[in-house]
């Protein structure tokens, strides 16, 4: 049985291996994929999660409309939340940190910065 | 006088007495001093607290602390080595992490690149590569019509695709570097100004020599302040593969329209 079952929503297939790729390297991970908001509500109403990593700019339903959903609903709400988007500038990052995300990583991506705030979510050492 | 004999005899023998206890105490007193002579002897060996030790046995001992010194001088030493050695090995793991890294930066776009043969998608991935791994906000990919010797627009990000001019084989920065077949960056990207016909980066898109178009980047993301040595590996990957991947999709979408006109005639034919 996995240890922390973390869910990705991005709908880029690229982005999603890149962060899966980071998430592997944490011991008894197990990760979810979802295309975009709809798809990761359902996902989210499926199974438990530690942990939600996703992007903002996405169709459908996009990253902020997510967070903002999960931290109004009960069921959802105490499960970290990390932000990934090409938005570098400040009032995104206070945007999306004042609908509740813990958390906020901009594009281009590093494994390692993925792996840092996703240990420090799930309280690993 | 029988009477002062007894007398005499008894002072004589009161004195033998005391004569003999006198000699008995000289008796002991020779055998105390004889004692406390053999102690005073022991004492003088021994090192007492504040008492000097023999010459052989401070000789010993300070061989000894000698030998100890060398010993912690070389623990010492060992340590240092290894902590030196430890240094090398935390740089040297993150070295090998920010390689792991970008292989496997490398390795996905790769990998997406070559996962699909439609065209429309293979653009797309390209796209997201150069946003998410490489980090460019402003950006075109420019085809080369062999016809006509012109290269054109066929995906934008962050630009209109009427934006961006039809470029002449040859002519400016994009036309240079599609007809050389080498990449093109400017020396300073901070002083950069956008210029459609002269991006900060220009890589041509080639199947081992042979140019098939080019990539244009004419902004980076706000938070990506310069290259990193992994992005030029990026830009050498898309490159080739982006190229083949392209290629690749654009023969595929052909034969199929191709194979559908054929099915076509025949399904006229055979009806």
């Amino acid at each position: 049985m996995s240890e922390y079952n973390v869910l990705i929503v991005e709908d880029s297939p690229t982005m999603r291996q890149l962060i899966a790729f980071a998430l592997k390297r944490i011991r008894g991970v197990r990760i979810v994929e979802a295309n975009d908001g709809v798809d990761g509500l359902k996902k989210l109403s499926a199974e438990r999660f530690d942990l939600i990593l996703t992007d903002i700019n996405m169709p459908i339903m996009d990253g902020l409309k997510l967070v903002s959903l999960v931290r109004n609903d009960a069921n959802y709400r105490s499960i970290p939340i990390v932000v990934i988007t090409t938005e570098g500038a400040q009032e995104d990052r206070e945007r999306a940190l004042a609908l509740g995300a813990n958390d906020y990583i901009t594009k281009p991506i590093q494994p390692t910065k993925i792996l840092e705030v996703a240990k420090g979510l799930l309280r690993i050492v | 006088m029988q009477k002062d004999d007894d007398r005499l005899t008894s002072r004589g023998e009161e004195f033998l007495q005391v004569f003999k206890k006198g000699a008995e105490f000289t008796q002991d007193l020779l055998r105390e001093n004889e004692r406390l002579r053999y102690r005073l002897l022991e004492l003088e060996r021994a090192p007492g607290p504040g008492g000097e030790a023999p010459t052989h046995e401070v000789k010993r001992l300070s061989e000894r602390i000698a030998n100890l010194e060398a010993e912690k001088q070389e623990i010492l030493d060992r340590i240092r080595q290894v902590e030196e050695e430890n240094q090398d090995f935390a740089a040297r793991y993150l070295e090998i992490e920010d390689e792991n890294n970008n292989l496997a930066n490398l390795y996905i776009a790769s990998y997406q690149l070559h996962s699909t043969l439609d065209f429309r998608e293979v653009l797309q991935i390209i796209t997201e590569i150069i946003i998410n791994l490489i980090g460019a906000e402003e950006f075109a990919i420019l085809l080369l019509d062999e016809k006509s010797d012109e290269l054109q627009a066929v995906a934008t990000e962050g630009v209109e695709r009427e934006q961006i001019p039809v470029v002449r084989l040859g002519k400016g920065v994009i036309g240079l570097v599609a007809q050389s077949g080498e990449n093109h960056f400017v020396s300073d990207v901070d002083d950069y100004q956008r210029d459609f016909l002269s991006p900060m980066v220009c890589i041509p898109l080639k199947i081992k020599e042979h140019v098939i178009g080019v990539l244009a980047i004419y902004k980076l993301l706000v938070q990506k302040k310069e290259f990193a040595p992994v992005d030029y590996e990026l830009f050498t990957l898309l490159a080739g593969h982006a190229a083949t991947a392209i290629f690749s999709s654009r023969l595929y979408s052909d034969s199929e329209r191709k194979l559908s006109t054929i099915q076509g005639f025949i399904d006229l034919l055979t009806k």
